[in-house]
This record gives C-alpha cells, structure tokens and sequence, in this order.
C-alpha cells in the first residue's frame, strides 16, 4: 500500500535537475523551451529544481569535461535516493563533437551512472518529453 | 562591518556556462569581483588544428548553442576570404536572413530571462512561447531549431523557396505585434522599469576604455556595431539603425534590445522582399594557401572575431576565437562593484544572457572566522525581493547574515 503510494508519487511529480557539465547551451535552451508554455512539461509534474536535494532526476546535458568531472560525482552524491540521470544530447551519450579533445572525458556514464539516454544535437523538445515521459513509464 | 566573500558557482547544475565569480562584500555592497574561467573549457582551438576545414565548421557551430550561426559565418567568412572566393548574393542575403533571425530568436531569449531575473515570470513565459515561432521558422528554413549548420564556404546549403518567404512574412506580423506589447512592459510598466532602472551603471567613457561590445557598449551610448562601422556579407545594401541609449544601465540594455528587434524585423522584411535570383552556393577548394586572417561578426552579443592561420594545407594552422562575453567580462566587474547582492542576477543577465536558469548557488564565507554557509539562488532572491520590499527602491546595507536566517527559519 505505502510503497504504491511512493511509486505513484515518483511518477506523477519527478524534479528535475538541469546539470551542465560543459555543453554548447543549445541543448540547454531546449530543456528550457520544453518546460515552457508550447511544450509544457510540467503537465507530467515535472518541475526544475535548482538544488540537487530537492531533485529525483539528474538531467546532464554535455560531454564531461576535466575540470567538471568532481563536481558532477559530488552533485550526483548529493540527489537522494532513487535517483535517475538522463544523458540529453549527443554530448552527453558520447563527447559527439567534443570526443578526443584533451579536456574533454567523454559520456556522462564515464563519470555516473545513466537511466536513459535521449539523442539529438541538440535534442528537439518533443524528444525529449518522450524520453522523459518513457523513463517515467519504467518505474 | 564585515566584509564577506562569496563564491557564486562555478558549477551550479543550473547555470548554463560555468564561470566562477569570487566576490567580496562589505555588508551589502560588493567590493571586489574576480572572475574565474575556465569551467567549460574542452579545447577547441587545439582540436581545430587536426580537423579539415568542414569539419572545422560543423565544430565551430557547436561553440555555443544560442549564437550558432554567428560562429559559423564568422568562420566561413574568413576561410572564403582566404579560399579567394566570393558567394553569390543569394547566399549571402540568405545567410544574414538566417543571422537576423537568430538575432531575434536571442534576444526574445534574454528579455525573457531579464524579466524573469527581475521577478517577473509572467514576462518569462510570453516571451519563450513567442519565441517559439521564431523557432519554427529557422526549423522551416534550416531544417533544425537550433543548430541550423546552413553555412558552408562559399554560400549556404539551403534555398528559400516563395511558400517560405511567405510564411515567413505572415509570422513576422505576429512578431511585430507581440514586440510592441513587450515594448510597453519592458520600457513603461511602473514596478519593472522601476527594478531596472539605475542598476548596473556603465558610464560611456568605462564602455569605451573595457572594450566592452554589443548591447552594453550600445546601452551606454556609444554607436559601435560591426555591421556598420565594418561592413560584411550584405549589411551595406540593407537599411537599418544602429540601436543606442544613454542611460548604460539595465534599462538601456532593454531599451537597445528591443529597439534591435524591431530593426531586425525591418531587416528580414527587406532582405525577403530583395532577395536575389540566382545561385545560393560556390565550389569551394578543399585546400587553402598560406596566409591568415581575421573575421569579424556582430554577434546578438557584441563582435565576434576569429583569426585563422592556413598553412597549405586542409587544415588551419591555429583556429583563435573570442567570443563577445568574454569580451564583456571587464566591464562586467566593473558593473558589479559597489552594487548590491540583490541586483547581481539582474546585472549579470543583462550583460549574459547565457545564463537563463532559475537558481544557482552561492556559498557564504564569514572572512573573520571562516565559516562557510550555502545558499540557493532561490534564497538570494528571496532575500532580494524581501529586502526591497521593506525599503522602496533603495536597499540599505543590512547584514546578510541575519537575513538569510530570517529566511532559513521560515522555510
Ligand atoms: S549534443 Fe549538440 S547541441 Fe547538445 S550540447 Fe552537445 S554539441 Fe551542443
């Protein structure tokens, strides 16, 4: 009974945080435009969160870079449990552009560990509702 | 009174571009500024050197998401330049009709976000709706929202066909329609004028001796625009002002951006109604003599430049781009000092309006005994709003530190 009363909560009102481990700010702005009126994300309950202990979902946009690497772990330390990352971009899946330069690591999941990858450079808002509205499905 | 230090990111999840600012108080009033770079870096201009020229523009794209075209066309236009060839018109007119509406698409981006840095949501969320349709027509143009990749050397990749021209047309009614109203709120609306006037002060003779470009040296009163004074692509043929005011504050900088909108709308208008016949692209060479050059490129933000080094080869030699906001930085510092905690956000969104997002943190550090306490942005605002609400328009040096409590217990 209770654990259904969790489960169904998680599913109706996930918080999101927005992590930028050094993307080129258009998957960013798209983010943004898909929490804004037209696309309007927050029909699903989600709502931007500007700290990672009010947040359920980690949501990393950019290929990992040096000097982000430390605080990307302690940021991911900090969401409490379950926790869930979406990797936005193909930055984020794999460096895309940024892959081989000397400061740039690669995909977020070198660093953490990811629950759903969404595609895309940048990533079209309807991608990424589906990606969410799919990961929120999974629970 | 104690003198505060505080850290403001340089990695908060929620700020676009990781940039560290160290700031020193003393109660209220900020002291010092040091900025600190470098957060965001991946090496670009080192991977430049070991890919070919398209490669090189696809790369140079993906500097940054919200001005992507300006990146490319600055680049392209030095490598044509150094390639010796001359696109055709049409190509040209197209690139700056894709340059203008990525102009609009920014700054209804940034009066979105100053409103939202003023406490004005509502502003926020008009703004980014209307944008939307600016979206749709880079998308039908370009065929993507944001990175349109619509440069190559020597012209564009992508025609415009008459049904677009027209659809283009009717949605920039829409626009213009949607602009004045943001007009009349940004400029005349009592509470918001009255949160933005006077902060971040930038008088015109700090404008001209920071280098600052774009928007603030233009808020500032001084008519400084590459599009004017250094003509490329076909800004020559195309009417259009260059936007000032002469109150160099936040204000001013709504003032300009706004008027640039309209004057962009003016632009696109023109350059659909002329647009050339012929053909949209040149053959362009795969390898590119020895020489060097510099581009420059008025950014929504302020110039652009690039400098390319080209050996012989398919491959620059040393690729070197600064981009506006970092020129912007000095005159950033300059703004912040002696002004309040409260008007840090707005100050900082009006010169960068890369950072769009709600919250950042900010971490407090007593100087007299070391104690650390992290804040959310959130709270600062809070703090902010609270604290003009019991002073009028005028905050008063109050301790931070006692305020900050006030607002810990409540919450
Ligand atoms: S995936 Fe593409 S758009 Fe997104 S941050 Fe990376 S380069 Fe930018």
């Amino acid at each position: 009974m209770l654990a259904q009363l969790v489960r169904w909560s998680r599913i109706k009102s996930p918080w999101v945080l927005h992590l930028n481990t050094g993307a080129c700010n258009a998957c960013d702005i798209e983010v943004l435009a898909s929490l804004m009126p037209r696309f309007d994300l927050e029909r699903f309950g989600v709502q931007l969160k500007g700290t990672p202990r009010h947040a359920d979902v980690i949501i990393c946009t950019g290929p990992v870079t040096r000097q982000t690497k430390d605080r990307i772990i302690r940021v991911y330390e900090q969401v409490p449990d379950p926790k869930f990352v979406v990797a936005v971009g193909a930055c984020a899946m794999s460096g895309c552009v940024y892959r081989g330069m000397y400061n740039v690591i690669g995909g977020i999941d070198q660093v953490i560990p990811v629950n759903a990858y969404i595609p895309g450079c940048p990533v079209r808002p309807d991608a990424f509702i589906d990606g969410v509205v799919k990961l929120l499905g999974s629970l | 009174m104690e003198e505060f230090t505080v850290p403001i990111g340089p990695q908060h999840p929620a700020l676009k571009e990781p940039i560290s600012l160290r700031m020193t108080f003393d109660g209220e009033v900020v002291k010092h500024v040091d900025v600190r770079l470098g957060y965001n870096h991946r090496g670009m201009e080192k991977m430049a050197e070991e890919r070919s020229y398209i490669q090189n523009l696809y790369l140079t794209e993906r500097i940054c998401g919200i001005c992507s075209h300006s990146h490319t066309t600055c680049f392209a236009q030095g490598v044509e330049k150094l390639m010796e060839i001359e696109p055709p018109k049409r190509g040209l007119y197209i690139r700056t009709l894709v340059a203008e509406i990525e102009r609009v698409h920014s700054h209804l981006l940034w009066l979105g976000v100053a409103g939202h840095e003023a406490g004005f949501d509502t502003f926020f969320m008009y703004t980014w709706r209307d944008r939307e349709i600016v979206m749709d027509i880079l998308e039908s143009i370009s065929g993507n929202r944001v990175h349109y990749a619509i440069n190559t050397f020597g012209g564009v990749r992508r025609d415009i066909s008459e049904a677009q021209k027209q659809t283009i047309l009717d949605s920039l009614g829409l626009l213009k329609q949607r602009t004045e109203y943001y007009t009349n709120i940004g400029t005349t609306e009592p509470t918001f004028v009255a949160r933005i006037k006077g902060v971040g002060k930038l008088s015109k003779e700090l404008a001209l001796s920071l280098c600052a470009v774009g928007p603030t040296v233009r808020a500032s009163g001084i008519k400084s625009d590459v599009r004017k004074d250094d003509p490329y692509a076909v800004y020559n043929e195309i009417p259009f002002e260059v936007c000032t005011a002469d109150t160099g504050d936040v204000f001013g900088r709504v003032v300009v951006r706004v008027n640039e909108l309209f004057e962009c709308y003016k632009m696109i208008e023109f350059m659909l109604k002329n647009l050339p016949v012929g053909d949209i692209v040149v053959k362009a060479p795969r390898r590119v003599k020895e020489n060097e050059v510099v581009s420059r490129y008025e950014a929504p933000r302020g110039e652009n430049l690039h400098y390319i080094k080209s050996n012989g080869t398919d491959k620059p030699e040393r690729l070197k781009v600064r981009a506006p906001t970092l020129a912007n930085y000095p005159a950033t510092v300059e703004m912040l000092k002696g002004c309040f905690i409260a008007d840090i956000p707005l100050i900082f969104a009006a010169i960068d309006p890369c950072i769009c997002c709600a919250e950042r943190m900010v971490e407090l550090v007593n100087v007299k005994n070391g104690e650390a306490s992290v804040v959310s942005f959130g709270d600062l605002k809070k703090l902010a709003s609270e604290q003009y609400k019991k002073c009028g328009n005028k905050p008063e040096p109050v301790s931070i530190a006692k305020q900050l409590e006030k607002i810990r217990r409540k919450s």
